[in-house]
């Protein structure tokens, strides 16, 4: 099966089960770190779907927009992934059912 | 990448899905996306998360939920029903057999994308320059010895 064969269609479907999987990660995972990589998982999906538009339609803004997405996706990690660092060690864990100074 | 209790596997099965995901933008014809991802993602967030999973010295969970039943169960049926939802929309919408764009190579190629990127986007490329300052600079701050 050649390239030209795989319609935009399963390039769709493939990202609505990643996201899918992300929001349950999300959803059931209590380990923040993996929280985090489900969200980029999500962003990873958005980001194979403005591909395939991009590709498809012959528009190059879906490929720009993904560049961008990157970035925002580095910038999310770096900033993250400290939050999580400051947070262990005032908190000596990082299951987000227990972190819950916001609440009162 | 979901059902494995230790956070290291779970960053490695993502690292794998990074890839493939890669080897997908080589299929839609986007070499630049396909190296970036791969240059990005596996390269430099996968490997920051893995170093903030070994720094912290993580164990395994000790179940996926304990007491948050229903939450799991709420996840669950949201994700479910979402996959539901785009099973039945791509069954309403039939099959279309819209071929690759013959552009897509032009655009996907490093030209392509760097001349949309310093013409007609200069600005928002502009703005993302700053936003990776900014969070380089909150970076630094959160990770000080005491905040």
């Amino acid at each position: 099966m050649n390239a030209d064969a795989i319609s935009i269609n399963h390039y769709l479907m493939l990202s609505a089960v990643l996201f899918a999987i992300g929001v349950a990660g999300v959803l059931t995972r209590r380990n923040a770190i993996v929280v985090f990589m489900c969200i980029e998982l999500m962003l990873n999906s958005v980001n194979l779907t403005l591909c395939a538009f991009s590709s498809y339609l012959g528009n190059s803004a879906g490929q720009v927009l993904v560049f961008f997405v990157m970035a925002v996706a580095a910038a999310e990690a770096a900033v993250g992934l400290a939050i999580v660092i400051s947070l262990f060690r005032n908190k000596q864990t990082v299951n987000i059912d227990e972190i819950n100074i916001l609440k009162w | 990448m979901l059902f494995q209790r230790n956070p290291v596997m779970s960053a490695m099965c993502l690292i794998a899905n990074f890839f493939c995901i890669a080897s997908l933008y080589l299929l839609l014809k986007a070499q630049f996306l396909a190296v970036i991802q791969v240059v990005v993602y596996t390269g430099a967030i996968m490997v920051l998360v893995v170093f903030v999973i070994m720094l912290l010295n993580l164990g395994e969970e000790q179940k996926l939920s304990e007491k948050l039943g229903a939450a799991k169960v709420l996840g669950f049926a949201l994700g479910l029903g979402f996959i539901a939802e785009m099973a039945y929309l791509f069954s309403v919408s039939g099959q279309n057999d819209m071929a690759l764009s013959g552009q897509a190579e032009m655009i996907g190629s490093v030209e392509g994308i760097g001349s949309a990127l310093f013409g007609k986007y200069l600005l928002p490329f502009e703005i993302t320059s700053l936003l990776l300052l900014a969070a380089m600079v909150g970076a630094v701050i959160l990770a000080k010895k005491k905040i």
